[in-house]
C-alpha cells in the first residue's frame, strides 16, 4: 500500500488548485486540500495535470541500431517527455514482423519499467511490401500487437494494403500507414518546391502523400476498416482526411510536432538535422496542419521520434538518414505551436497528446479522465517553465534534434505510470 | 573571398573582379612560351573528384600548376575514398595534410557548402568544382568570361539556356551568375525538364529570368544561345519520349542557327552529344565558343585561385 500526495496541481489547467491522492497506482482522492499522511508528497503549485501521453510513433532502434537508441534509453527519453505509452515500430534489424521479436521488444519494456512500450508489427513480411506479415499471430502474441504498420516504407500495393486492412478487421487492429507513393518519391531528397528546386535536392512533392492517403481511404470505407495515417505533412492531406471523415470514413491521422513548428526554409544549410520523411514542408502546409489538428480533422499528436547516429548526419545531405529526435520536445512544442496562440486549451492537449493516441490503439488503461478511481497515469507539467534545448543533454543516445539551442516553452516537471513516479525534475527514476 | 561555393549570393563587384583579373591572367599569358606565374608558390591545392571528369579537372589543375601551385588530385577511385571513409574525414585529413584550398566535386547537392563548415576551424578555402544538381560557380564564370570576349558587358543582354534545366548545375550557377551582370536568362526547356518554381527563383539585382517552352520562337530575340547536355537515360524516367523527339523540338541544327542573330554565340558547357542538342555542323561552325570557353576555364579558375589564396595585400 503506497500513497502519494500531489499537491496543488491544476487538473487540465482548469479551475482552483486541487490535492491528488495516489494510492496503490489508482487516483484515491482529489479535493481542494487532502490532509493525509502519505508515503511522498510532490508540490505541484502552479502545475498542470493531464492524462499521461501515448505516442501512437516513436523508433527505439533496438534490436539493431543500439548505437543510436535502446529501449532502456528511448523509455527514459519518453518518461521525461510526459509520456507513459509508447509504439515502437516494426523497422528494427531484424524487422519486427513476427511474435518472437514483438514479444522481446514487449518483455524488454516491461523490465525497463518507465513507459508501456507497445510494439508495432510489420505489414508485410520484412516490410517489403509483398506478403502479409502474421498479423494475428502477433496479435495473439503476449505482446498483443494492435497496431501494424510497415513505417518508413509505404504498403504500395493496392492489392496488400486492401489486404491488410481486411484482414486487421478480424483482429482488432489498425493498419497505420506511411503514405508515399514510390514512384513518385524515387531519389527523393526534399519537399517538391521552390527552394528544394534551387538546392538542387530532388523533390519529395506532395502529392505523393495524398493520393496514397486518398486511396487508402477509399479501400479503408470499401472494406469497412479503420486506417490509421502516418505523419501528415501536407495541406492536402488534411484536406483529404476532412473530405473522407465527412462521408464516414474510419481514419485516424497523426502529426509530427516537427510538421507543425518547422518548414523547408531550414534546408538551405544543407544540414541533414533538418533531413526527415516526410520531409519538411512550406509554411503554409505548418500553418495548415496546426489548424487541422485544432479541428480535429488530424487526431493526435505522434512525434516519428527517430534517433540516428553522429556519423549517420554528420554527411553530406543525400546520403543522411531521415529523422530526428521528438520524445523530449514533443509538449514544448505543442505548447509553442497550439497552447501559445491559442489553438488548443489544455484540455485539447490531453485529447492530441493522451486521449486520441491511445483510443486510436485500443489502450484502456491510457488517455483515461483524471478521476477518483481512474489509474494515476499523468504528466505534470510546468506551463510557465522555458528550457534551452541541448541534444546531448537529452536522455537518447543519439543527439540529433533541430531544435538545438531552441529556447521552448512547457516544461514536463514529472510523470507518474500507474501511480509510480517515471520521471521527476529532469531525471528518470530509473 | 573565403570559398567559392556558388553564384547564388555572388555580388556583382566580386564576380567582376573575378572576371577582369581572368582578362588580366589571359592578356599576360598570351603569346608567352613560359606560361607560369610564381603567385601562389608554396600554395597547396588538393582537388578531389567523386565524380568523373576530365576537362573540369584538368583545367583546375592547370591553372593551379600555371600560378606555381602545388596541385594534388585525389580521385574516388584509387584511395579510402572508396573505403567508406566519410567525406568530412577525409576533407579533415587533407586539410591536416597541409592543404591551402579543397576543390571539391561530388555527386551529393550541398557537398561543397558542408565541407566549408567541416574546413572551418582548419581555414582551408573550398572551391565547389560542381556538387549534385546543385551549382558549378567555375562553369559560369568561365561562361560569363566567353561572353563578356563575344559580346561586351553583359548588361541588357538576352542569354538562353537550353536544355535539361532541372538536373543542370550549369543552368542554376549560370542563372544566379548572368543575371547578377545585368543579363536577361531565359530558360527554354520542356516542362519536364524545368525546376519547380523556376520563375520565381530570385535572381540578380538589374537582370531578370524568363522560362519558356518554344526554341524557335525565342531564336531571333537572342545575344547568345548555351545548350546543355541532355542525357540519354533522361529518357528512362519519362522526361521525354525519345533522343529524336527531344533533338526535333530542342537540338540546335544549321537551320536553328540561322535563326539566331549574326553577333550571337553558341555555347556548351560538354561533354557534347551530337545530334542530341546539338548538331556536328553547328558544333563546329566559326559561331559556337565551346573550345574558347575551354581556354577560358583555365583562365577563369586561375583568377578564382588568386583571389581565395593569394590574400589581400597581393591584390593591391
Amino acid at each position: 500500500m503506497s500513497s502519494l500526495l500531489i499537491r496543488g496541481a491544476k487538473p487540465y489547467g482548469e479551475g482552483e488548485p486541487v490535492d491528488i491522492l495516489v494510492r496503490d497506482g489508482v487516483i484515491a482522492a482529489i479535493e481542494p486540500k487532502i490532509d493525509h499522511d502519505a508515503d511522498e508528497v510532490l508540490d505541484a503549485g502552479g502545475l498542470v495535470a493531464l492524462p499521461g501521453f501515448v505516442d501512437l510513433h516513436t523508433h527505439l532502434r533496438e534490436p539493431g541500431r543500439e548505437d543510436t537508441e535502446t529501449i532502456e534509453t528511448g523509455s527514459r527519453a519518453a518518461a521525461l517527455g510526459g509520456y507513459t505509452a509508447v509504439f515502437a515500430m516494426a523497422n528494427t534489424d531484424p524487422v519486427a514482423d513476427n511474435a518472437v521479436v514483438v514479444e522481446h521488444v514487449w518483455r524488454r519494456g516491461r523490465e525497463v519499467g518507465l513507459v508501456d512500450v507497445h510494439p508495432v508489427g510489420a505489414v508485410t513480411v520484412g516490410l517489403k511490401g509483398e506478403r502479409l506479415a502474421e498479423l494475428g499471430t502477433m496479435a495473439r502474441s503476449a505482446a498483443g500487437v494492435r497496431v501494424f504498420s510497415d513505417d518508413g516504407l509505404c504498403v504500395a500495393d493496392p492489392l496488400i494494403m486492401r489486404r491488410a486492412l481486411e484482414y486487421t478487421k478480424a483482429l482488432d487492429a489498425v493498419v497505420a500507414q506511411h503514405a508515399e507513393e514510390p514512384r513518385l518519391t524515387v531519389g527523393a531528397q526534399a519537399h517538391e518546391g521552390e527552394l528544394a528546386a534551387r538546392l538542387g535536392l530532388a523533390g519529395w512533392p506532395a502529392v505523393a502523400e495524398e493520393s496514397i492517403v486518398a486511396r487508402d481511404c477509399l479501400l479503408a470505407r470499401h472494406v469497412g476498416a479503420r486506417l490509421h495515417v502516418c505523419h501528415v505533412s501536407t495541406a492536402g492531406t488534411a484536406d483529404v482526411l476532412r473530405w473522407a471523415k465527412a462521408r464516414g470514413t474510419t481514419v485516424s491521422a497523426e502529426v509530427t510536432p516537427h510538421h507543425l513548428l518547422l518548414d523547408d526554409s531550414r534546408l538551405s544549410t544543407y544540414d541533414p538535422v533538418n533531413k526527415v520523411n516526410p520531409p519538411l514542408r512550406t509554411s503554409t502546409d505548418a500553418a495548415a496542419l496546426r489548424a487541422a489538428l485544432a479541428d480535429g480533422t488530424v487526431d493526435c499528436v505522434a512525434t516519428d521520434h527517430a534517433p540516428h547516429a553522429a556519423q549517420d548526419k554528420d554527411c553530406e545531405w543525400s546520403a543522411a538518414r531521415p529523422g530526428m529526435l521528438g520524445l523530449q520536445t514533443a509538449l514544448p512544442i505543442v505548447v509553442q505551436t497550439m497552447v501559445g496562440p491559442g489553438l488548443l486549451d489544455w484540455r485539447g492537449v490531453a485529447r492530441v497528446m493522451s486521449e486520441r493516441p491511445a483510443e486510436i490503439a485500443g489502450l484502456a488503461d491510457h488517455g483515461r479522465p483524471i478521476a477518483v478511481g481512474e489509474p494515476a497515469t499523468l504528466a505534470l507539467v510546468d506551463p510557465a517553465g522555458r528550457w534551452t534545448v541541448r541534444g546531448a543533454d537529452l536522455a537518447s543516445v543519439a543527439a540529433n534534434t533541430p531544435y538545438e539551442g531552441m529556447e521552448l516553452p512547457g516544461v514536463v516537471v514529472a510523470t507518474l505510470l500507474r501511480g509510480a513516479l517515471t520521471a521527476r525534475d529532469g531525471k528518470a527514476t530509473k | 573571398m573565403k570559398h567559392l561555393l556558388g553564384t547564388e549570393g555572388l555580388d556583382r563587384d566580386t564576380a567582376l573582379a573575378v572576371l577582369d583579373t581572368s582578362d588580366g591572367l589571359k592578356r599576360t599569358l598570351l603569346g608567352r612560351e613560359v606560361r607560369k606565374l610564381p603567385t601562389l608558390r608554396g600554395r597547396t591545392v588538393i582537388t578531389m573528384f567523386y565524380e568523373n571528369s576530365t576537362r573540369t579537372r584538368v583545367s583546375f589543375e592547370i591553372a593551379g600548376k600555371w600560378m606555381s601551385a602545388d596541385v594534388v588530385n585525389v580521385s574516388a577511385g584509387g584511395s579510402s575514398v572508396s573505403k567508406g571513409e566519410s567525406l568530412r574525414d577525409t576533407a579533415l585529413t587533407l586539410a591536416a595534410a597541409g592543404a591551402d584550398c579543397v576543390i571539391v566535386r561530388h555527386p551529393a547537392s550541398g557537398a561543397a557548402h558542408r565541407l566549408a563548415g567541416w574546413l572551418a576551424e582548419a581555414g582551408t578555402s573550398v572551391v565547389n568544382a560542381g556538387d549534385g544538381t546543385h551549382e558549378h560557380p567555375t562553369q559560369a564564370l568561365l561562361d560569363a568570361a566567353t561572353l563578356r570576349d563575344r559580346l561586351g558587358d553583359l548588361a541588357g543582354k538576352r542569354i538562353g539556356v537550353v536544355g535539361d534545366v532541372l538536373h543542370s548545375r550549369v543552368a542554376r550557377s549560370n542563372v544566379h551568375l548572368l543575371t547578377t551582370l545585368g543579363a536577361e536568362v531565359v530558360l527554354i526547356a520542356p516542362p519536364t525538364l524545368l525546376p519547380t518554381g523556376v520563375a520565381g527563383w530570385p535572381v540578380g539585382a538589374g537582370g531578370s529570368l524568363v522560362v519558356t517552352h518554344e526554341l524557335d520562337a525565342e531564336l531571333p530575340g537572342l545575344d547568345a544561345v548555351m545548350m546543355l547536355r541532355v542525357q540519354a537515360e533522361r529518357m528512362h524516367g519519362g522526361f521525354f519520349p525519345s533522343a529524336r523527339e527531344y533533338a526535333i523540338a530542342y537540338g540546335l541544327n544549321a537551320n536553328r542557327l540561322s535563326l539566331l542573330p549574326a553577333h550571337a554565340p553558341v555555347l556548351h558547357p560538354g561533354p557534347m552529344l551530337r545530334g542530341m542538342e546539338i548538331s556536328a555542323a553547328v558544333a563546329d561552325s566559326p559561331r559556337a565558343a565551346i573550345t574558347q570557353q575551354v581556354t577560358n576555364g583555365v583562365h577563369v579558375r586561375m583568377a578564382v585561385l588568386y583571389h581565395l589564396l593569394a590574400g589581400e595585400e597581393d591584390q593591391s
